[in-house]
């Protein structure tokens, strides 16, 4: 145990940025019913793509990946206020947010 | 074990426990709340990676507004949430499975080129982080800057244009009515006839 504990190089970083990911991954399949957590999985896959940006960033010794973690953050917190919105949107027009419910287009 | 590689292991089990209940708890509430616990420890992790500006930010902004904005749609919502859990345990091989797949790929991605392996961290400028950050954004990438601004822009006005329900009572000025009258419309000549003044 004491080999893997060691000093945090880069490359745990990225590991714990790939396993952010890949549970976010899994979130979406787990909730695929309710958009409101796909919503959230969403979020969480955005933060561990940020963290991979700022570990290089930081080990590379470049400050634009934390430049593009800004801009991240900018189109993320535009998505999700119209995500949200979309979903009120939803909920008042067919009373439910559960994705079996919208096969409105569905032929 | 050094005090910082104490506090890295630390701080990465808690995100990856609070990110572990925010795909799995049954109230959406809790998700939220869950998915603040893990903002607030990655902002941590940033400041470990010396990145105190986005840091404050993380927290500021997704903590402070867009996790308020869930909690709100989350609460005005009346949906119920029970129903669409009920084949939450037909998904969990799929969920798992692709959730391994996609770790072990990216593992052998790290693992296979040797990333970062005895990679040491250069040491940082001298100066503050917000004051590198700032120049970089206002002097190279002024230009993404500007359209960041203008995507959020867009973003409020998508959010308000879809959200806002117009009310029948209130009352309001038409500009293209205001312009189309005609004098026909607002002025009724009356012809009275002359009656003779009597004596």
């Amino acid at each position: 145990m004491q080999s893997i504990l060691t000093e945090p190089t880069l490359a745990h970083y990225l590991v714990l940025g790939a396993i952010l990911f890949a549970i976010s991954m899994a979130g979406i399949f787990l909730n695929r019913r309710n958009v409101i957590i796909v919503l959230m999985s969403i979020e969480l896959m955005l933060l561990a793509v940020n963290l991979n940006f700022i570990a290089f960033s930081r080990y590379l010794g470049d400050m634009s990946g934390q430049v593009f973690v800004f801009f991240i953050l900018t189109v993320a917190a535009a998505e999700s206020a119209i995500g949200l919105a979309i979903l009120v949107l939803l909920f008042r027009n067919v009373g439910s947010i559960d994705v079996e419910d919208l096969g409105t287009l569905k032929g | 074990m050094s005090f910082f590689t104490f506090v890295f292991y630390l701080f990465a089990a808690v995100l990856v426990f609070a990110a572990l209940r925010v795909v799995t708890t049954r109230n959406p509430v809790h998700a939220a709340l869950w998915l603040v616990l893990s903002f607030f420890t990655a902002a941590a992790i940033w400041m470990l990676l010396q990145a105190e500006f986005l840091a404050i930010a993380l927290v500021l902004v997704y903590v402070g507004a867009v996790m308020v904005l869930f909690l709100f749609v989350v609460m005005m919502l009346d949906v119920n949430f029970d129903k669409m859990r009920q084949h939450f345990t037909s998904y969990v091989p799929l969920a798992v499975i692709v959730g391994l797949v996609i770790l072990a790929e990216m593992a052998l991605v790290i693992s296979a080129s040797a990333i970062g392996v005895g990679m040491g961290a250069p040491a940082l400028p001298p100066g503050s982080n917000t004051r590198a950050l700032g120049r970089l954004i206002y002097v190279d990438y002024v230009y993404p800057f500007e359209i960041a601004a203008v995507v959020l822009l867009v973003a409020i006005v998508a959010a308000i244009a879809l959200t806002h329900r117009k009310r029948r009572e209130s009352k309001y000025q038409d500009p293209g009515e205001q312009v189309k009258v005609r004098r026909a419309d607002r002025v009724r000549i009356v012809h009275v006839p002359v009656e003779k003044k009597e004596g």
